[in-house]
């Protein structure tokens, strides 16, 4: 019978083919549009460090002492701040790191010099973080103090310089001083690169070159991102009144979060007893790296209402669908009439109409998954950081395939179900 | 056109009818959303910078050699460029509207005072104000004897004693309101710094719309870092030959050094607005993939009830209606559902955009917005049903007797 069905849908589908390719279309495109923007939300919103991200925290310290910046959050620590809460040592792990830029003198004759972007942070950012090493290793908290000339590269740029030998051992001129190569990244690529500063773009920008930032400091070396200060800050790195320096923690447990939220107020605390932060409102808060991201907005609003619009773009499109199956089932009353006057069940028509019906399902989802491949390649033409990420993983695939058959099976219920309405004798008189 | 018997009608096929207005109703409550969306984003990316954008073209020099004296490089480095034919001004600065690199603090109106305003601190050489071309609206441009350095290297320490500043209209009016701001002092740090001129406006290095983006100052300093961004300006048609020549001559001044970013004022604003312009785009692909989708369901059940009702349009046409009575009776239906549809719709256009208002920053929708929108597909749905009418109005009357 199914197969009967199959070549009966298929012969009415024939019948009128500016009719059948316009519901195709009409699927096609409200599939592909959810779908295109379904797929840039789902990889924007994963989790970039799956099975890690639930220990790792940021926390705010409210420092404002004005009121001239509303209830914003701070860009970051100020670097007395920061050092006193890596002194303390009180989680699992903690770093602080800041956005720089080096000017590298690559030793190979014909290579001009060239800025790279990179982190300079302290000596737990790449345990913190696990961040894969391919050669090497990372530095150690003496030499953070010790302001050791030190960088870890990551594998483009150690690529770029070095070839196709790593350059463990090997010197690299950054800036105004050389730094000896102690470590090279295998492929690391977070997205967001949660741990920069808000604001920055954190989607498809990778670090180039990672160094400690007592050392950066020590060489004035240039930092990206925003410097702010208040009161009689003085404009400096040092200030205890500017803030620009992020700082992420480690925690293994909820206990221990709780724990160090604790730490965190009574440093607070002591602090305004020290006569700073008096007109901070806030106390300190500890975000977890998810929490912290819906917080910052890192997806771009943008996006969740492109999604939205899209959604409601597949629904005027069904409507569409569901206005012209209805047309072209009723239109077939006669037919349906005779073949249940013959004795065809009112589940058989409503199975011959339910296949029609999933027949453009199907062709319109086909349609929808490439036009949804060819929304994502124009996202990926796009300059924006995150429209590199635009790309289908399996369960986009499925999702779209099964989103198009349930859309056209909606679509053709009621159709379907009308079809199945009709009484056999009444229309046989018109015949 | 009698209304009633076109009513009893539709009454008789709620379902369709039902369907048509659900359509349009959905339609018009995101068209309208979207007709919005895409006016805010114009008026974004049409938010005046203050400068003379067709005129001014840019360049960025890095000098990595230790040592440098950095203010004595800029003035060799101007004058080369200066003596490139068709530039009539130049000056090295830091901050620009939309180059991103921003400068911000706070300032008070009296020492150690409550901070009234966060500001932007622009900085540049002699005649920055002529080559951007901000226009002066009280007070006067630095004299030769006020500019410091930066002194970029020791923390922007040239902000703790440079004796004058230029102010934007808005810092003006924030930092005094409704007072005399020339003449006057405000304090960054415990030192004042006198206000000597105040320009029409000037947009923050990272842009925006909104009237504190205007919050932009312009202190009397001299760029020292090993990055400048050297600003010409010439007329717009030589914009791209001047910028080929500037990049020579710098070479030619120290062929060492880095040059980054060669472009006009107007490939800056548009790589700072790519993002909101791929937004308009895709807006109005979905505006106008909509109304095309919504015409098509119009279109294909309006066809139907044509073919349906084939034999009462002849019985119609053979008791004496013309071909007219029938177009408008096509046509005046769909207008009766439409109608119906758009009232539904302005109802959740509405309750969308209070959504919308609730999670995302999105301003209360214009009411003539809707207005526009019902009109819109009011149009549409007239477009939509005029092939298939016009089809019904050419039913000879004759077809009444043959199939009954």
């Amino acid at each position: 019978m199914f197969g009967y069905y199959l070549e009966l849908a298929l012969r009415s589908l024939k019948r009128n083919r500016v009719i059948t390719a316009l519901m195709v279309l009409a699927i096609g495109l409200g599939i592909g549009a959810s779908m295109t923007m379904i797929t840039v939300l789902h990889v924007m919103s994963g989790d970039p460090l799956p099975g890690l991200s639930s220990q790792l925290y940021v926390p705010m310290l409210n420092v404002w002492s004005s009121s001239g910046h509303g209830g914003n959050t701070p860009d970051g620590f100020t670097w007395p701040d920061v050092q006193n809460l890596l002194r303390a040592h009180r989680a699992d792990a903690q770093a602080a790191m800041a956005e720089g830029v080096a000017a590298v003198h690559p030793t190979q004759p014909g290579v001009g010099v060239f800025f790279a972007v990179g982190q300079f942070t302290t000596a737990e950012f790449f345990s913190m973080f696990d961040v894969p090493f391919r050669a090497g290793h990372g530095w150690t908290a003496q030499q953070d103090q010790a302001r050791a000339r030190v960088v870890v590269l990551n594998s483009r740029l150690d690529h770029k310089l070095f070839g196709n030998r790593t350059g463990i051992g090997q010197t690299v001129q950054l800036g105004d001083a050389a730094f000896r190569v102690i470590g090279v990244l295998d492929d690391w690529n977070l997205q967001p690169d949660f741990y920069r500063q808000k604001g920055n773009h954190l989607y498809g920008q990778r670090d180039q070159l990672f160094l400690p930032l007592q050392t950066a400091l020590a060489l004035h070396m240039p930092m990206n991102g925003h410097f702010s200060c208040w009161g009689d800050g003085a404009e400096s790195r040092t200030s205890n009144q500017c803030t620009w320096v992020q700082f992420w923690v480690r925690l293994d447990n909820p206990v221990k979060a709780l724990a160090y939220g604790h730490f965190l107020d009574n440093y607070w605390q002591q602090q305004k007893a020290h006569g700073r932060f008096q007109n901070a409102g806030h106390p300190p808060h500890l975000y977890g790296l998810m929490s912290w991201l819906a917080h910052e907005h890192i997806i771009p609003d943008t996006l969740a209402m492109q999604m939205w619009l899209a959604i409601g773009f597949l629904i005027v499109c069904m409507l569409s669908v569901v206005a012209l199956l209805l047309a072209k089932f009723l239109r077939r009353s006669g037919e349906i009439s005779v073949r249940r006057a013959m004795g065809a069940k009112r589940r058989d028509i409503f199975m011959q109409f339910g296949i029609e019906s999933a027949l453009i399902g199907t062709a319109g989802g086909l349609l929808g998954l490439m036009l949804a491949q060819l929304g994502l390649w124009s996202i990926r033409q796009r300059p924006e950081g995150y429209a590199q990420l635009a790309q289908m993983d399996v369960m986009m695939l499925v999702g779209t395939v099964v989103l198009a058959i349930v859309a056209s099976v909606l679509a053709g219920l009621l159709p379907a179900w009308r079809a199945c309405q009709v009484p056999p004798a009444l229309q046989l008189k018109t015949l | 056109m009698p209304i009633r018997p076109i009513l009893s009608s539709l009454r008789r096929h709620k379902l369709i009818v039902t369907l048509l207005a659900l359509l349009v109703a959905f339609t018009c409550a995101i068209v309208c959303n979207v007709a919005f969306m895409i006016r805010q984003h114009v008026a974004d990316m049409g938010v005046p910078s203050g400068v003379a954008e067709s005129q001014l073209v840019m360049i960025e020099s890095v000098n990595l050699k230790p040592g440098v004296n950095h203010i004595a490089q800029h003035r060799v480095d101007l004058a080369a460029l200066r003596a490139i034919p068709g530039v009539t001004s130049a000056a090295a600065v830091d901050a620009l509207p939309f180059n991103g690199n921003n400068w911000s603090t706070t300032a008070s109106i009296t020492p150690n005072g409550q901070n009234v305003a966060q500001l932007s601190v622009f900085n540049g050489t002699p005649g920055e104000l002529q080559t951007l071309g901000l226009k002066l609206v009280a007070g006067r441009d630095f004299r030769a004897d006020e500019y410091v350095p930066k002194h970029a290297t020791a923390n922007n320490g040239g902000l703790q004693h440079v004796p004058a500043v230029i102010v934007t209209r808005a810092l003006a009016e924030r930092l005094f309101p409704g007072k005399q701001a020339l003449g006057r002092l405000i304090y960054p740090y415990s030192n004042g710094v006198r206000i000597v001129g105040i320009v029409n406006g000037l947009l923050q290095p990272g842009g925006g719309n909104g009237p504190d983006n205007n919050f932009s100052a312009l202190f009397s300093m001299l760029p020292d870092g090993m990055s400048v961004t050297y600003v010409l300006r010439t007329s717009p048609h030589d914009r791209a030959q001047v910028l080929q020549l500037a990049r020579k001559a710098l070479l030619k001044v120290d062929p060492d050094r880095v040059l980054l970013h060669p472009q006009t004022f107007t490939q800056l604003r548009a790589r700072h607005f790519s993002r909101t312009r791929t937004m308009i785009d895709l807006l109005l692909a979905a505006a106008f993939g909509l109304l095309f989708v919504a015409a098509l369901g119009i279109t294909g059940l309006a066809n139907f009830w044509v073919q349906q009702r084939t034999r009462s349009i002849g019985i119609r046409r053979a008791v004496g209606a013309t071909r007219g009575d029938i177009l408008h009776y096509f046509q005046t239906e769909n207008f009766l559902i439409v109608t119906g549809g758009v009232v539904l719709g302005v109802i959740l256009a509405v309750g969308l955009n209070l959504l919308l208002m609730q999670h995302y920053e999105v301003p209360r929708l214009p009411l003539w917005y809707l207005v526009v929108g019902a009109v819109a597909l009011w149009v549409l749905g007239q477009l939509a049903v005029l092939a298939p009418a016009l089809r019904a109005s050419h039913v000879p009357p004759v077809v009444a007797v043959r199939s009954a």
